[in-house]
C-alpha cells in the first residue's frame, strides 16, 4: 500500500513505523491458515474436489466401461478399489461418483440458504404476522424428519440428481431460516440500522446490504456443515432407493448396488463409504476451524 | 405447571395440522396412481373406477383432506391402509414400539458414552487423550449410519457370527442397529458435552469448590456437570427424536419391523393413508418430545423453573425468549440430524 506508507512517512517521529491495513477477509484467511483443524480439512477436501474434478484423466474408460472378464477383483495396484460384479473398476466409480455426490452436497446446501436467508431475513426484519407465519411454517418443516421429508419429496418428483437436491435442499432451509432470523431481530435495532434508514436506504439495502453481512459468520459455518449433511443424506436417499438411480455412481447408489455382494465381497462397501466418510470428516473438520476463526469468543 | 403443559398441548395443534396439509399436499402431487401400484394391471377400468371411489380419491383436494382430519378428530380414525383395507393404527401400533425401543436404546448408549467421554476429554482438555478422543468422535460423526449399520452387519454378523442379522426379537437382535446408530449419536453427544463442560470448567464457583477443599469428583458431577446439564439435555431429546425419525434406515439395513420401514413400503406402494398417519405420529412424538425437554430445562434448573411459574397464560413469547438465551434452543426445533 504505498499510499498509507507515504502518509506514515509524512508524519515525521514514526516514519520507520508501516501500518498495515488488513482487510477482514485477510485477517481470517491468516487465522484459517494457521488453524490446524481448518488446514487439514482443507487440503483432504481439495485433494478429494481436483481427484474428481480429474476423473477422466485418471480413469479415462470412464465410470460404466464393463468387463466381464475381471469381475470382483479383489483391490491391487491395478484397481485400487478392485472391481464389481460386472469388471467395472470401483475406483473410476468412486470419483465419478464424487462428481455427483459432491454437486449435490453442495447444490442443495446453496439453495437451502438461498431461501433461507431470504425468509430469515424478511420474517425476522419484518416482525409481526408476517414473521410467525413464516416461522410457523418452518416448525412445521422441522416437525418432518429430514429423511422422510426428502423422500416423500423425492417420491413426487422422481427419482434423479435435481430432485434429490430439491429433496434435501428442503429439508435444511428451516435451519437456515432460523439461524438467520434470531440475530436480525437483535441487530434490526442497531444504531446502524436507523442511520442506513435515516439517509433513506431502502429495506432490500437494509437487508442485504447492513444486516447481512453482520450475520453472515455463522451462515458460512452451517454452509459447511450443511454440505456434510447433505452428502449423508443423499446416501441415505440413495440407500432407501429413492435418490440417484444406478447406474449413476453416486456414493451411495454404489453402495446400494453392492449390498447383494456383501457377504463374499465386503470391499464393494467399505470403499465408496470410506469416500463418503473422507469428505464428510473434511468437511466438518473445515467448519470447526471455520468456526473457531470466525467466532473468536466461541474459540474454547 | 399443569397450566403451562396444556397451554403447550394447545399450540401443538396448529403445527400438527400445518404438517399433515404439508404431507397431505405433497402425497397429492405425487405421480403414480395408487390403483396402478395396489390393484395389478389386470382390472378393468369399472373396477379401478369403483376401487378410486371407494377410497375417496375421486374427491376434490380439500374433500379428501378434511375427511382425513375430520376422521382423526371426530372418529379417532385415522384411515385405512390401500392395501389390504383395515385401520392404520393396528399396522402403526404394531410397528411403532420397535422403532421407539430402538431410539430409546440408542439414546441410552448415546448417553452413557457421550456424556462420560465428554466430561473426561473436557477435563483432560489439550492433552493427547482429549485429541484422540475428538479425531475419535469426528469419524463417528462422519460415517453414513447404513455403512456402519452394514459394515457391522459383515463383521460381528456374517464373518464372526456374534449376533442374527435381521429381525428385532430380543436383546441379542438389538445389539448391531442400536450400536449402529448409537455410535453416531454418541460422537454428536461428546461434542457437545464437551463444549459444555468447557465452558463451566473456568467459572468462579468450580475455583471456590475446589478452594474449600471439595473432592474432584463432587465439583466435576456436582459442580461442572449440574450447570452444563442443559445444553446436553437439549442435544439427548433432538438426538431421541432424529433417531426416531432416521431409525428407517437401519430398520431397511436390519430387516425390522418398524414405522420407518413402513413408511418406507408405502411410499413405494402409494399407500397414502399409512404415510399420512404414520407422518402425523412422528410429529407428535417430536413435539412431545419437545415438551418434556422443557419439563426437564425446568426441574434441572431452578431459574428456569421461575421463569415458568411467573408466566400468565399468554405470556409465551417472553418465556420463550428468556428461555432461549440460556439454551440456545428454541422450541419444536428438529433438526435432526440424518
Amino acid at each position: 500500500m504505498p499510499s498509507a506508507n507515504a502518509a506514515a512517512r509524512a508524519q515525521g517521529p514514526y516514519e520507520n513505523v508501516v501500518v498495515r491495513q488488513r482487510s477482514m477477509f485477510r485477517q481470517i484467511v491468516d487465522r484459517l491458515v494457521r488453524n490446524r483443524s481448518a488446514m487439514i480439512g482443507f487440503c483432504i477436501l481439495m485433494t478429494i474436489v481436483v481427484l474428481c474434478l480429474l476423473a477422466p484423466v485418471i480413469a479415462p474408460e470412464g465410470y460404466n466401461a464393463q468387463n466381464l472378464l475381471e469381475k470382483f477383483l479383489t483391490p491391487s495396484l491395478r484397481h485400487p478399489c478392485g472391481t464389481d460384479n460386472l469388471g467395472r473398476d470401483v475406483f473410476a466409480r468412486i470419483l465419478y461418483g464424487g462428481r455427483v455426490s459432491l454437486f449435490i452436497g453442495f447444490a442443495s446446501t446453496l439453495f437451502a440458504a438461498a431461501v433461507g436467508i431470504v425468509i430469515g431475513l424478511f420474517a425476522g426484519f419484518s416482525g409481526g404476522a408476517a414473521d410467525n407465519i413464516a416461522m410457523r411454517f418452518m416448525d412445521v418443516l422441522m416437525s418432518i424428519p429430514a429423511i422422510l421429508l426428502a423422500i416423500t419429496i423425492a417420491a413426487a418428483l422422481g427419482t434423479g440428481v435435481s430432485s434429490a437436491i430439491f429433496a434435501i435442499g428442503i429439508s435444511s432451509i428451516p435451519i437456515f431460516a432460523r439461524l438467520t432470523r434470531a440475530p436480525i431481530i437483535q441487530l434490526k435495532n442497531e444504531e446502524y440500522v436507523e442511520a442506513a434508514r435515516s439517509i433513506n436506504a431502502g429495506r432490500l439495502r437494509i437487508m442485504f446490504g447492513h444486516l447481512l453481512p453482520n450475520i453472515m459468520s455463522p451462515l458460512i459455518v452451517q454452509v459447511t456443515v450443511n454440505v456434510a449433511l447433505s452428502i449423508l443424506l443423499a446416501a441415505g436417499l440413495s440407500f432407501l432407493g429413492m435418490g440417484v438411480q444406478p447406474p449413476s455412481p453416486e456414493w451411495g447408489a454404489i453402495i446400494t448396488s453392492a449390498m447383494v455382494y456383501i457377504i463374499d465381497h465386503s470391499y464393494l462397501v467399505t470403499m465408496p463409504g470410506i469416500a463418503i466418510s473422507l469428505t464428510v470428516i473434511a468437511l466438518n473438520l473445515f467448519g470447526d476451524g471455520l468456526r473457531d476463526c470466525l467466532d473468536p469468543r466461541l474459540k474454547i | 405447571m399443569a397450566r403451562y403443559v396444556v397451554k403447550r398441548l394447545i399450540f401443538m395443534i396448529p403445527v400438527l395440522l400445518g404438517v399433515s396439509f404439508l404431507i397431505f399436499v405433497i402425497l397429492f402431487l405425487t405421480p403414480g396412481d395408487p390403483v396402478d401400484v395396489i390393484l395389478s394391471g389386470q382390472v378393468t377400468e369399472d373396477v379401478r373406477e369403483a376401487w378410486r371411489e371407494s377410497r375417496g380419491l375421486n374427491d376434490p383436494f380439500f374433500v379428501q383432506y378434511f375427511n382425513f382430519i375430520g376422521g382423526i378428530v371426530l372418529h379417532g380414525d385415522w384411515g385405512s391402509s390401500f392395501v389390504n383395507g383395515q385401520s392404520v393404527t393396528g399396522d402403526i401400533m404394531l410397528r411403532f414400539p420397535n422403532t421407539f425401543l430402538l431410539a430409546c436404546l440408542t439414546t441410552v448408549i448415546a448417553c452413557v458414552i457421550g456424556i462420560l467421554l465428554g466430561v473426561f476429554t473436557a477435563k483432560h482438555q489439550n492433552t493427547w487423550l482429549d485429541t484422540s478422543f475428538s479425531v475419535v468422535g469426528m469419524v463417528g460423526i462422519s460415517m453414513p449410519q447404513f455403512w456402519l449399520g452394514l459394515l457391522l452387519l459383515i463383521w460381528f454378523g456374517l464373518n464372526l457370527k456374534w449376533f442374527p442379522v435381521s429381525g428385532f426379537d430380543g436383546p441379542r437382535y438389538w445389539v448391531l442397529p442400536c450400536v449402529a446408530l448409537g455410535v453416531q449419536n454418541a460422537a454428536i453427544l461428546l461434542r457437545f458435552t464437551r463444549t459444555s463442560v468447557l465452558e463451566c470448567i473456568r467459572q468462579d464457583y468450580v475455583r471456590t469448590a475446589r478452594a474449600k477443599g471439595q473432592t474432584e469428583s463432587v465439583i466435576t458431577w456436582h459442580h461442572i456437570v449440574r450447570n452444563a446439564l442443559i445444553p446436553i439435555i437439549t442435544t439427548v431429546g433432538t438426538l431421541f427424536g432424529g433417531a426416531l425419525g432416521t431409525a428407517m434406515i437401519l430398520e431397511q439395513v436390519f430387516s425390522i419391523n418398524g414405522l420407518g420401514r413402513l413408511m418406507v413400503e408405502a411410499i413405494a406402494m402409494r399407500n397414502y393413508p399409512v404415510v399420512r398417519a404414520s407422518v402425523l405420529i412422528l410429529a407428535i412424538s417430536y413435539s412431545i418430545i419437545y415438551l418434556v425437554l422443557d419439563l426437564l430445562y425446568a426441574a434441572v434448573d431452578p431459574r428456569i423453573k421461575a421463569d415458568f411459574e411467573g408466566q400468565s397464560f399468554f405470556g409465551r413469547g417472553r418465556f420463550f425468549a428468556a428461555r432461549a438465551k440460556k439454551t440456545g434452543h428454541f422450541p419444536k426445533g428438529g433438526g435432526a440430524h440424518a
